[in-house]
């Protein structure tokens, strides 16, 4: 029995590195997004308002690929043989998601715009169910920025 | 070349729609980025060398993209999309693609 037990060192390395990272991630996430909160909109939007000054359009993208920890890795798999919410993973995906977005919008801000239009958010699994490979979850956010005074369209 | 997720671009107005256009790329990574996301995957949080692969990867995309474009002669590329999937154990494939156009002054 005790010769097993190092199997569990990744879970609690994981529980205890995982958990201090995760805090430390959502701390900084929250200090960029109240530092961009006046300066740069996001809009889903497809279609610029008329009454918006016109600029160059610059195609940008944020993205992060994370991967869940030891820990969680574990009590989503009990979770899904119990079914229901898998709070593991919601935490992960809430975090990845306003970091791909903070990108998004830290990159429009260094050019200079303030408006990004027709954002979409996407999600991807890399190396999906091969156990061999580590896996990881992709968040791409991407949009159409706003640049004003730019360059002008030609 | 203008590059969008926009459907229209202001102040233009599309004078002919050239087609779907896109741009692709598959890639792995190789050995030392996926060890390092190994022992991420302990301790959880963004794997960098993916983060980076994919980054190199949609830029490569939207370039095809953009070649493809010019080569019908498009003035810009609307609506653009991404998408990225794994196709094979350690490489995927990251997507662009959208609608090319010639336009005129409004």
């Amino acid at each position: 029995m005790i010769g097993y037990l190092w199997l569990l060192l990744p879970v609690i390395v994981g529980f205890i590195v995982g958990t201090y990272l995760e805090h430390q991630h959502f701390a900084s996430i929250r200090a960029r997004e109240a530092a961009l909160q006046n300066r740069v909109f996001t809009y889903t939007g497809r279609v610029i308002p008329a009454d918006i000054a016109p600029g160059e359009l610059r195609l940008l993208a944020g993205s992060t690929v994370v991967s869940v920890d030891a820990f969680k890795r574990l009590a989503a798999k009990l979770h899904s043989f119990f079914g229901g919410r898998m709070t593991a993973y919601e935490s992960l995906l809430e975090r990845a998601r306003r970091e791909a977005v903070l990108r998004l919008r830290e990159k429009a801000d260094s050019l200079g715009a303030t408006l990004i239009f027709g954002v979409r958010i996407e999600t991807a699994a890399i190396n999906d169910g091969d156990p061999r490979l580590s896996t990881g979850l992709e968040l791409i956010a991407y949009g159409t920025a706003l640049i004003p005074h730019g360059r002008p369209l030609s | 070349m203008i590059l969008t997720t926009l459907e229209t671009v202001p102040g233009y107005v599309t004078s002919a729609h050239l087609g779907i256009v896109n741009g692709s790329t598959v890639r792995s990574k190789h050995f030392g980025r996926d060890f390092m996301a190994g022992l991420k995957n302990i301790v959880g949080g963004e794997l960098k060398g993916y983060t980076e692969l994919l980054n190199e990867s949609r830029q490569e995309a939207i370039e095809r993209l953009k070649q493809q474009a010019e080569a019908i002669g498009a003035d810009a590329v609307l609506n653009i999309r991404f998408a990225t999937s794994s196709i094979a154990a350690g490489a995927a494939e990251v997507f662009a693609y959208g609608t090319a156009v010639k336009l005129n002054r409004a």
